[in-house]
């Protein structure tokens, strides 16, 4: 039984790292200039090929793929922590109405700096998207404390995510024509236009922020008991929890700071993941997740970029498409398993 | 010999406000320590606040002569164990995952089981006989399944002293008294100590070492299972006013029924219990006798006859019981004989069934 379970985990794992390697080909392979396998290789170890090719591989397709990598895993560890945090299924960045959040006050920031023409830092967008998330994240903490039943939660989640959407809305519409566009479609969720400079600098926070979290995990296992259970064993729940929310908030400043809100990723991923692995151990879960983000993002970049080129759709949009189902999936299934 | 576990002026409560005050515990390191008390009195609030799962409103607890306040989580973890009511959350864990958790104080920085954590973990589950079981999902196992799953987590924890709430609600009468056995071998192999609740009394009343009686705002009784069994003090302690329970036998029946009595019994020797409780659920009242306050007839008899006709034990029956006897039954139309034959110190029943006879009672026998 045991050595099953590590042969099972073990073809996880694997089959996610693949998966995210290949698609990372495949994101930089395909576009309105399709760039050869050669080609990448070439490249990537410091061989010459066509400029434009290389401009466009280096500064446009790899960021992008890199970036849609990393804070796709970061998207769905943040779920994950936020439904360990609230034993809520169905809790993510998106539903709680934390990336709104984080997306309000950073389109606030942004329209003031743009607009007395001051450039924008990757730290300063990060800080308000962090700052954004603290406030939406410390309202769903005060309606949690009220309401205890899970579907509730979503819907004043969800609730403080329209509010905080509509005052974006209304801060974008003041904004100068110019930004308008780009604002515009960051608020609406997208990888593109990231620079080497944004990469270098999510993954260093999120590498950090992987990193804390992985060192939770022990007693995050004891919290998923309960935390009667846990505080028997020796947990310092209130720790434990400020923690929880602080990471996981800096995950999500971080993916709306860089790509706006994207929708189901941090549902969808967590869940499908478990289920290939057969277990909610933090310790194979906390990785896993990150994969099963990365691979989830990188395919749902991939559609969006080509499925209707040279038009993009937003990404939320073809997340949507692939984590919706998931979520009600999920939903019957707690229904089913309450009914037993 | 020195306490392992002890309160001074301990009060508890929600929220800054005392539910029960002034409690004064003492067990010593191998004893079993049982809480009852009506539902609602504060059992769990007590148990909760010695596992630290609440603050205490007053007063100290004590843990081998360490202030327990002052200890640390992961210090307290390696010597208390918990079993709650709260429903312990699980996801996609097999019941060896569930006991496996209980290694947790012992585990490194991200919480891997070695070989010898395994074995532990295997050893505790056959010892609450849930081996079987082990590659089942916890959220499919039957409620009495669960609790021993619990217990295995718990004992797998392997603690000094183990905090259980309620432990034996959910298990069948062969589980109870197997869950208890358990807790005995720990006690004797181990020198376990043991803090429960429980609602079965007579279980309580043969397990425990020590029962301390929670009602309203102070604990009521603390003391040996003699010191609280008491005729009497159980029926005050819960407030019961319909039906009885027999402290010396940990048994209760139903309220007797009422109105004049219509039936004589004739009974002893252990014969007429069944009737009696016959007669109780029929709502017939009847009068009993001659029994010898030894008689095993005798508790029920008090419990569910208007009125019991008693003799001295070991003595002789007098005259003046006979004629007591004779008296009550003259005045009941139907008379019921438990016995077939009658002893030589007992003449007097036989010549009881013989007097009926002579009355033209409605005589049925029943043996």
């Amino acid at each position: 039984m045991r050595l099953n379970r590590t042969i099972r985990y073990s073809t996880v794992f694997v089959l996610l790292a693949a998966g995210a390697a290949m698609l990372l080909i495949l994101n930089v392979r395909i576009g309105s200039v399709e760039i050869s396998l050669p080609d990448i290789a070439k490249a990537v170890t410091g061989k010459e090929i066509d400029k434009t090719t290389a401009r466009i591989l280096w500064d446009i397709r790899l960021p992008r793929s890199l970036a849609a990598m990393i804070l796709g895993g970061a998207l769905a560890l943040s779920g994950y922590l936020l439904q360990e945090f609230f034993h809520n299924p169905i809790a993510g960045p998106f539903v709680l109405g934390i990336s709104s959040g984080a997306k309000m006050i950073v389109s606030l920031v942004m329209v003031f700096l743009l607009g007395r023409a001051i450039k924008v830092s990757s730290a300063a967008l990060i800080l308000a998207a962090f700052f954004g998330a603290m406030i939406s994240m410390g309202f769903v903490l005060l309606m949690s404390r009220k309401v205890s039943n899970m579907s509730m939660l979503v819907v004043s989640g969800v609730m403080i995510g329209y509010i905080c959407s509509a005052v974006t809305e209304l801060v974008i519409t003041f904004a100068s024509d110019a930004d308008i566009v780009n604002l515009h479609n960051w608020s609406r969720g997208s990888f593109s236009g990231m620079s080497w400079d944004n990469v270098s600098v999510m993954a260093v926070i999120i590498a950090v922020t992987f990193g804390a979290v992985f060192l939770l995990s022990k007693p995050l296992s004891a919290y998923q008991s309960g935390e009667a259970y846990a505080r028997n064993m020796g947990v310092d729940i209130r720790l434990l929890r400020a923690l929880l929310v602080i990471l996981s908030s800096i995950l999500s400043a971080c993916i709306v700071a860089y790509a706006g809100p994207i929708s189901f990723v941090g549902i969808a991923a967590p869940h499908l993941v478990k289920s290939l692995l057969g277990t909610a151990k933090p310790i194979l879960m906390i990785p896993a997740c990150f994969l099963g983000g990365s691979v989830f993002c990188l395919f749902c970049d991939l559609l969006a970029r080509t499925m209707l080129a040279p038009t993009e759709l937003s990404i939320s949009t073809v997340t949507a498409v692939f984590g919706a189902p998931v979520v009600l999936w999920v939903m019957i299934r707690r229904n089913k398993e309450k009914q037993m | 010999m020195e306490y392992y576990f002890s309160t001074k002026k301990m009060s508890v409560g929600y929220h800054k406000r005392p539910l029960i005050q002034n409690m004064d515990i003492s067990v010593k390191k191998g004893e079993i320590l049982t809480l009852i008390g009506p539902n609602g009195a504060g059992k769990s609030t007590v148990l909760k606040s010695i596992a630290r799962q609440l603050k205490l409103i007053d007063g100290v607890m004590y843990l081998n002569n360490q202030d327990m306040v002052q200890m640390s989580g992961a210090e307290l973890s390696q010597k208390m164990a918990v079993v709650l009511t709260d429903k312990l959350r699980t996801e996609m864990m097999t019941c060896e995952d569930v006991v496996a958790t209980g290694r947790y104080p012992y585990t490194g920085r991200f919480g891997i089981l070695s070989k010898a954590d395994y074995k532990v973990v295997e050893e505790a589950m056959e010892l609450v006989h849930v081996a079987e079981i082990k590659n089942e999902d916890f959220t499919r196992i039957s409620d009495g399944q669960r609790q021993r799953v619990m217990l295995a987590r718990a004992i797998c924890q392997e603690p000094e002293i183990i905090i259980l709430d309620e432990p034996t609600s959910y298990l069948d009468v062969k589980y109870k008294l197997e869950f208890l056995s358990v807790l005995q071998e720990m006690r004797r192999k181990k020198h376990l100590t043991v803090i429960m609740s429980l609602h079965e009394l007579e279980l309580a009343a043969r397990v425990s070492d020590k029962i301390l009686c929670i009602n309203g705002e102070y604990a009521e009784r603390f003391g040996k299972p003699e010191e609280i069994f008491v005729p009497g003090y159980i029926a005050k302690l819960f407030s019961i006013t319909s039906g009885s329970f027999d402290e010396e036998n940990g048994s209760m029946e139903l309220s007797a029924a009422d109105g004049p009595a219509a039936v004589f019994v004739i009974a002893g020797g252990g014969r007429g219990k069944t009737t009696y409780r016959r007669l109780q659920r029929e709502g017939i009242s009847f009068i009993t006798g001659i029994l010898f306050e030894n008689d095993l007839d005798y508790p029920v008899a008090k419990a569910l006859a208007a009125e019991v006709i008693t003799a001295e034990a070991f003595e002789p029956i007098t005259d003046m019981v006979f004629k007591k006897a004779k008296q009550r039954m003259d005045s009941c139309e139907r008379v019921i004989c438990c016995r077939k034959t009658f002893g030589s110190f007992e003449a007097a029943n036989q010549e009881l069934l013989a007097f009926a006879r002579q009355r033209g009672k409605i005589i049925e026998t029943e043996a």
